[in-house]
């Protein structure tokens, strides 16, 4: 059975602000958004009977006051929201629930300046991060990806103007988004001109570390055509992971994306060529390079030629991250629920002067953990689901 | 004022003939005994066919930088940045991260020949990093 069009995104919220911080966090804050998200889908709370927390949707359904018969709690870091889609779409189709919220929050930035606790929690020893990486002093997260980098530039060449691109296209694409944290021009000189932290990653090849919180609602694709949204399709949707820790990965250069992506594409029955939007992870400049390669838009150890002439940012032919993404619009650490709620707007046309003209097809790619788990989303218009 | 000294990390039972080798500058590696290969890290069994006789075999612990980095800030404060941390791929075929020491952190690069060095943690273990091979005298 494919889930191509069987269930529908209806509803996104997201809480983001220009200065990185918000006034609310915790359950009042995800309160807010699911909120926000069901009155955009035009559904109530009674009807949810679906719950995704990448934390605990126990704890979360018992503080909305809901008994939900579907409860997903996947936590793969920053690509768990894809997962929920993906998983909340399966169960969808098999008529196990009907409609699904799913909510993130995190408030790192307010936290700290509020002495709110969110101390480093070593994992319980022994265990294989703290027993075989920990003594080396691998910066996280930035350590990781770095690693990745210099293999890529090794194997292929790629350089830091050609990963700094990443960064400007990203930027201009912030510029046209009044709710994002950075949004000056920056240029390549800008980027290799900023603090080296992890080399070959200098400080403009890094996200943010902002507040933010999102949530979507999804249903049935009849529920979804009754409502009074123009409701966003999944077409594919399809994860992988091949490590846990950067040691076992097995080629710094292919992520599990190549596995998802591929296997996405299929489901969804489209091509990269096809794709008008791409909301590729970007925790870092080398992130969302190998997604360019490894969702097939280009091949393997082409992301740096591909990307170095603009063709990810505004008027380019791959309009990558418009949001301004994790770079330059909000990343509260688990970026991926912004991959779905852009990737929505773009689809409804309600992303403003960032729009996408006639965007029916958008991929929303989650990374997580250390380049370990990706999930693909293929999402799609009525027009792209006929 | 000295340095707090370098994390210790735990020992996992598994790994306890690992740890024991180390204290006298010995690079012990595991062995599957059905699939013949390598098995990094120590586990109680093969990653590649589940079984469990897993062999410690002793490791020339010489290899190259598969990749690099160089830290500039610490993330501890018992490392002075700037400081190289690598994926060392041993000759055996496994990878390992440590730090590459003994050279400019600028210099090392993906690519280069390096061997084990041993580097003495508080409790009398020793922690595995790894130097360049002088390519004139090796």
């Amino acid at each position: 059975m494919s889930l191509r069009g069987r269930a529908a995104i209806v509803g996104v919220a997201d809480a983001v602000s220009p200065t990185g911080e918000l006034d609310a966090h915790g359950r009042a804050l995800e309160a807010r958004v699911v909120r926000e998200a069901l009155a955009d889908a035009g559904v109530t709370l009674a009807d949810v009977d679906g719950v995704c927390h990448g934390q605990s949707s126990v704890g979360l359904a018992e503080y909305l006051g809901i008994h939900p018969r579907f409860t997903e709690s996947t936590n793969t870091g920053g690509s768990s929201y894809e997962i929920h889609v993906e998983h909340a779409a399966a169960a969808i189709a098999a008529g196990l629930c009907e409609v699904v919220i799913g909510v993130y929050a995190s408030t790192p930035r307010s936290d700290r300046r509020h002495g709110r606790s969110r101390e480093f929690q070593r994992p319980p020893g022994p265990n294989p991060t703290v027993e075989w990486e920990l003594p080396y002093g691998l910066r996280m997260p930035m350590g990781p990806y770095a690693l990745a980098a210099s293999r890529h530039m090794a194997e292929y060449g790629t350089t830091s103007e050609q990963l700094a691109a990443i960064a400007v296209s990203t930027r201009a694409w912030a510029a046209l988004n009044p709710r994002a944290r950075y949004r000056d021009p920056i240029t390549v000189e800008d980027v290799l001109a900023s603090p080296m932290q992890s080399s070959p990653l200098h400080l403009l090849d890094c996200c943010l570390v902002t507040d933010g919180a999102g949530a979507f609602v999804m249903t049935s694709a009849a529920r979804a055509r009754a409502l009074g949204r123009p409701p966003v399709y999944v077409l594919g949707a399809a994860t992988c992971h091949d490590h846990s820790m950067i040691s076992q990965m097995p080629d710094l250069t292919v992520t599990p994306g190549a596995v998802s992506g591929g296997n996405a594409f299929r489901q969804a029955g489209v091509k990269p060529s096809d794709v008008d939007v791409l909301m590729g992870y970007d925790s870092f400049t080398i992130t969302a390079l190998l997604h360019v390669e490894d969702l097939g838009f280009c091949a393997k150890g082409e992301g740096g030629p591909f990307v170095e002439d603009g063709r990810t940012g505004p008027g380019g032919l791959l309009p990558m991250n418009t949001n301004g993404g994790g770079l330059s619009y909000t990343h509260p650490g688990q970026y991926g629920m912004f991959l779905i709620v852009e990737a929505v707007r773009q689809l409804r046309g309600e992303a403003g002067p960032r729009q996408v003209r006639g965007a029916e097809i958008a991929v929303a790619h989650g990374s997580g953990m250390v380049l370990s788990v990706m999930s693909t989303l293929v999402l799609g218009t009525e027009g792209a689901l006929s | 004022m000295s340095e707090p000294p370098r994390f210790e990390p735990p020992i996992s039972e598994v790994a306890e003939p690992f740890w024991d080798a180390t204290r006298e500058g010995r690079l012990l590696l595991q062995w599957c005994a059905a699939c013949a290969r390598p098995v990094w890290y120590p586990r109680e069994v093969c990653p590649q066919c589940l079984g469990s006789t897993l062999e410690w075999r002793e490791s020339p612990g010489r290899g190259v930088v598969y990749a690099c980095t160089v830290e500039h800030k610490a993330q501890t404060r018992a490392l002075a940045a700037p400081y190289v941390v690598a994926l060392v791929e041993l000759d055996e075929g496994v990878r390992l991260l440590s730090n590459v020491v003994g050279s400019p952190p600028e210099r090392v690069a993906v690519g280069d020949r390096v061997r084990i060095t041993w580097e003495p943690l508080p409790d009398g273990r020793r922690l595995p990093l790894f130097e360049p091979v002088d390519r004139a005298g090796a």
